[in-house]
């Protein structure tokens, strides 16, 4: 087991690097700094001097790849590939272009957007397995058949309605919850409902859908008939032996997107101005910070890949046949 | 001439994406499973009653995917080549032939918002008004709308009895254009299945036809009572009110239909190369070639799609501002950012197909008949082309339906972050964007959003009820369950 992981955890690296020379490609090869610093500045200010000092500022005065003039080492440090990207592994992202540290503040970022985040997720799961079972369970018959078209119709909505109309409805008309904000301890919860409620509902359609999929593909087997022929009501059958099974292909889409959660949602945290990764990440886009959009992407795809070993951590736990030598 | 005929970027592929289809739907003609399971679709009611709605959105598309920049006339009336030398000029301005037949949409603005249907703005303004004795005073007022109900002149009262008259008048047309729709199908039904008139007519109402003509009735009838009574209102009212800029919302909401498509098609042209050359290379060669595939897309799906959009267009956006003279006009600095978004997006979401496209034919290829073909000798890239390929349809039909609706979602979502399409482009995500504080005024601004989040609605829920019929009659594991 351990060895497995370890062997996993070294398979993850060569995507890490590839990850990191896809944005650095993106970032610095497909335009210069010049182009940045131009774009930073504005169009107005733009004098070679204006431009030399804005590399300097943040270290983009340093050749790509290569830096010929540097003694030793410093062939390859003093180099703007070595001190942007290679320095990510090191939980180093540099700052932002508030001259703040982008580490440090994703630090303090991470429990806003864990705090709306994980509720979301566990609630949106339970809600979503309850009705896929019911659905399951009065399948081929009109509460099922409305069941998936209101899921379908749910599906359609866009996400940014639940939200919009979530906050004019409860926020503005009926003033239940305050329409944006964030204060942390436990005075947070009146903060988060309403985020947390509306991430539930907006998720409900397409993930009931799925588990319904994966439950009827379970009921269809064999055991299952088994099972019934033993005598056991169709309750029984469907807990302890279809939704059993069903976790298998349910795991692999819900573990991934666990370590994910630390991103917190990019919609709702900056709609409801929570102070999350999420909304940190939608700042930087709109102010074109390109330091902290690379760090976001370095931390989501390490996330990702995480994910990725956990979910097949995961299967050995529920499914007793599978074990990795 | 008096105008210049512009091929944007998008408009090529778009009508390029109508050559494909065409050509594909040819193709699977010939091929009888393909045949059968499309026939299977053109039974599916639901299926074939969203087919019509999005048919629909598509015409108004492909009419607004004909552009041209018009020639520009001197004050005098005579076109301006008799002042220049140089032949016509040309307006800077791209229209397209759905703006030459939404054109009194689309000149008539106001100042800014009102109402749907009123005949007066939605805020008091300071107006000058003269007395009966010649003085100028100042009132504040509802100032009255430039163009919404000017036909009313100062007989606003009678706006109720207008309006209700024209919603008549054009029901009563509709009810006639159906009658006539109607009429014809089952004229021709008769023929083909060599009946009686009522014969057939009884027999699309009991669903006994192969294909789903009750539903496309049903769905025809009713966009024929939405469609023309916004047509005949639309001549003399602002139907869905009007936005900030006085702009009228149905004019921007026919406009957005362009955009979403475009992003919704375009993307799954790029995408859809990539997916299967790369997938089934993965699968079919298998060693190096597959670890270096699965390297790639596990790399590219690693990383957060938003993420990856976000990087990407905030590069090309400093790209494209970095190089204005590439650009003839706005418009078609607006296409190629449009263009670029779909690739980014493609770029993105191909990993998702290509995974299960080589799952597909790593199972495949063990299999009889392509083993019976290597013992053969068949060349590697014929059997792919023709015994793996063409058992890989199924899922890349039912995955392209699929990716349509949420790709459209997605749109408003990335328009809204701020990195979709050109600001100045009209789509369901900037219509979305700038109304966003809307619903915080007082008295609240609702038709802008409510317009742009039915219509959205409307064509996704069509999309994705089109997409379940498909997937029904495609996917071979879902035939015969349940």
């Amino acid at each position: 087991m351990l060895a497995y992981i370890v062997r996993r955890l070294l398979y993850a690296l060569p995507i890490l690097i590839g990850v990191n020379l896809i944005t650095f490609a993106l970032f610095f090869v497909v335009n210069t700094p010049d182009d940045m610093a131009r774009m930073q500045l504005g169009v107005k200010r733009v004098t070679p001097e204006a431009i030399a000092k804005w590399k300097a500022e943040r270290g983009y005065d340093r050749p790509l790849f290569i830096n010929a003039e540097a003694a030793g080492t410093g062939v390859v440090t003093e180099t703007i590939f070595f001190a942007k990207s290679v320095r990510m592994f090191a939980g180093d992202f540099g700052r932002a272009e508030d001259g703040r540290d982008i580490a440090r503040e994703i630090r303090l970022r991470m429990e806003p957007s864990l705090a709306i985040a994980v509720p979301t997720f566990i609630l949106g799961l339970l809600v979503s397995v309850s009705f896929a079972l019911l659905l399951t369970f009065f399948r081929a018959g009109s509460l099922d058949f409305w069941g998936v078209f209101v899921c379908v119709a749910m599906m359609s909505i866009s996400g940014l309605f639940y939200i919009i109309g979530g906050q004019y409805l409860v926020s503005k008309l009926w003033r239940l919850v305050p329409i944006s904000g964030y204060a942390g301890g436990f005075d947070a919860w009146k903060f988060l409902i309403l985020p947390v409620v509306i991430g539930v509902v907006s998720g409900i359609g397409a993930s009931t859908r799925w588990y319904r999929t994966m439950f009827l593909e379970e009921i269809a087997k064999d055991y299952v008939r088994t099972a019934r022929a033993k005598g056991l009501s169709e309750v029984v059958v469907l807990f302890r032996h279809v939704l059993r099974n069903a976790l298998i292909p349910i795991l692999t889409g819900v573990v991934v997107v666990i370590p994910l959660l630390f991103m917190g949602s990019l919609l709702s945290e900056s709609f409801f101005g929570i102070p999350g990764l999420g909304s940190y990440t939608i700042d930087a886009i709109n102010a074109q910070d390109f330091a902290v959009v690379r760090a976001m992407v370095f931390i989501g795809s390490l996330l990702y890949i995480i994910g990725l070993i956990l979910t097949d951590l995961s299967y050995t736990l529920v499914d007793p046949r599978i074990r990795f030598v | 001439m008096d105008f210049l005929p512009v091929l944007l970027w998008s408009d090529l592929l778009i009508w390029a994406l109508v050559a494909v289809a065409a050509a594909s739907g040819w193709l699977s003609a010939r091929s009888p499973l393909l045949r059968a399971a499309w026939r299977r679709v053109g039974s599916h009611r639901t299926g074939m009653g969203s087919a019509t709605v999005l048919v629909v959105f598509g015409v108004i598309g492909l009419l607004d995917s004909l552009h041209y920049r018009p020639a520009l006339v001197a004050p005098t009336g005579e076109p301006m080549a008799a002042a220049s030398r140089q032949g016509t000029a040309y307006s800077v301005e791209v229209l397209s032939l759905l703006d030459r037949l939404l054109a009194s949409l689309r000149a008539r603005s106001e100042k800014t918002y009102s109402e749907p249907l009123a005949t007066r703005a939605y805020a008091k303004e300071a107006i000058d008004l003269r007395d009966a004795d010649g003085r100028l005073r100042q009132i504040r007022d509802y100032p009255r709308l430039k163009y919404g109900g000017a036909h009313l002149g100062d007989d606003e009262a009678r706006r109720y009895a207008d309006i209700v008259q024209r919603l008549l008048q054009a029901l009563a047309l509709a009810a006639a254009i159906w009658c006539t729709l109607a009429g014809v199908t089952v004229a021709v039904l008769a023929r083909a299945g060599d009946c009686t008139l009522r014969a057939a007519w009884r027999r699309i109402w009991r669903n006994q036809t192969d294909f789903a003509w009750n539903a496309v009735l049903i769905v025809l009838a009713c966009l024929l009572a939405c469609a023309l009574p916004l047509a005949g209102l639309a001549d003399d009212y602002h139907v869905f009110g009007t936005d900030k800029v006085g702009q009228d919302v149905l004019y921007q909401i026919l406009k957005s239909v362009r955009t979403a498509l475009v992003i919704g098609l375009v993307t799954t042209l790029v995408m859809l190369p990539l997916a299967v050359v790369l997938g089934v290379m993965a699968g079919y060669f298998r060693g190096w070639v597959d670890d270096v595939i699965q390297y790639l897309y596990t790399t590219l799906s690693s990383i957060p799609g938003v993420l990856l959009i976000a990087a990407a267009v905030l590069m090309m956006q400093v790209l494209i501002d970095t190089h204005p003279q590439w650009f003839a006009t706005a418009a078609e600095r607006a296409d190629l950012r449009l263009l670029a978004l779909c690739l980014i997006l493609g770029l993105t979401s191909w990993t998702g197909l290509c995974r299960l496209l080589r799952g597909e034919t790593l199972k495949l290829r063990e299999l009889e008949f392509i083993q019976a073909a290597q013992a053969f000798g068949v060349p590697d890239l014929r059997i792919i082309a023709r015994h793996i390929v063409p058992n890989l349809m199924h899922i890349v039909i039912i995955a392209l339906v699929m990716d349509f609706s949420s790709l459209v979602l997605a749109e408003a979502v990335l328009s809204y972050v701020g990195i979709g399409v050109d600001p100045t482009m009209i789509s369901f995500g900037t219509m979305i964007n700038n109304a966003r504080m809307e619903l915080a005024r007082e008295p609240m601004v609702w038709w802008s959003l409510s317009a742009a989040f039915s219509f959205m609605l409307a064509l996704v829920l069509a999309a994705n009820l089109l997409a379940d019929a498909v997937r029904e009659a495609f996917d071979p594991r879902l035939a015969g369950a349940i």
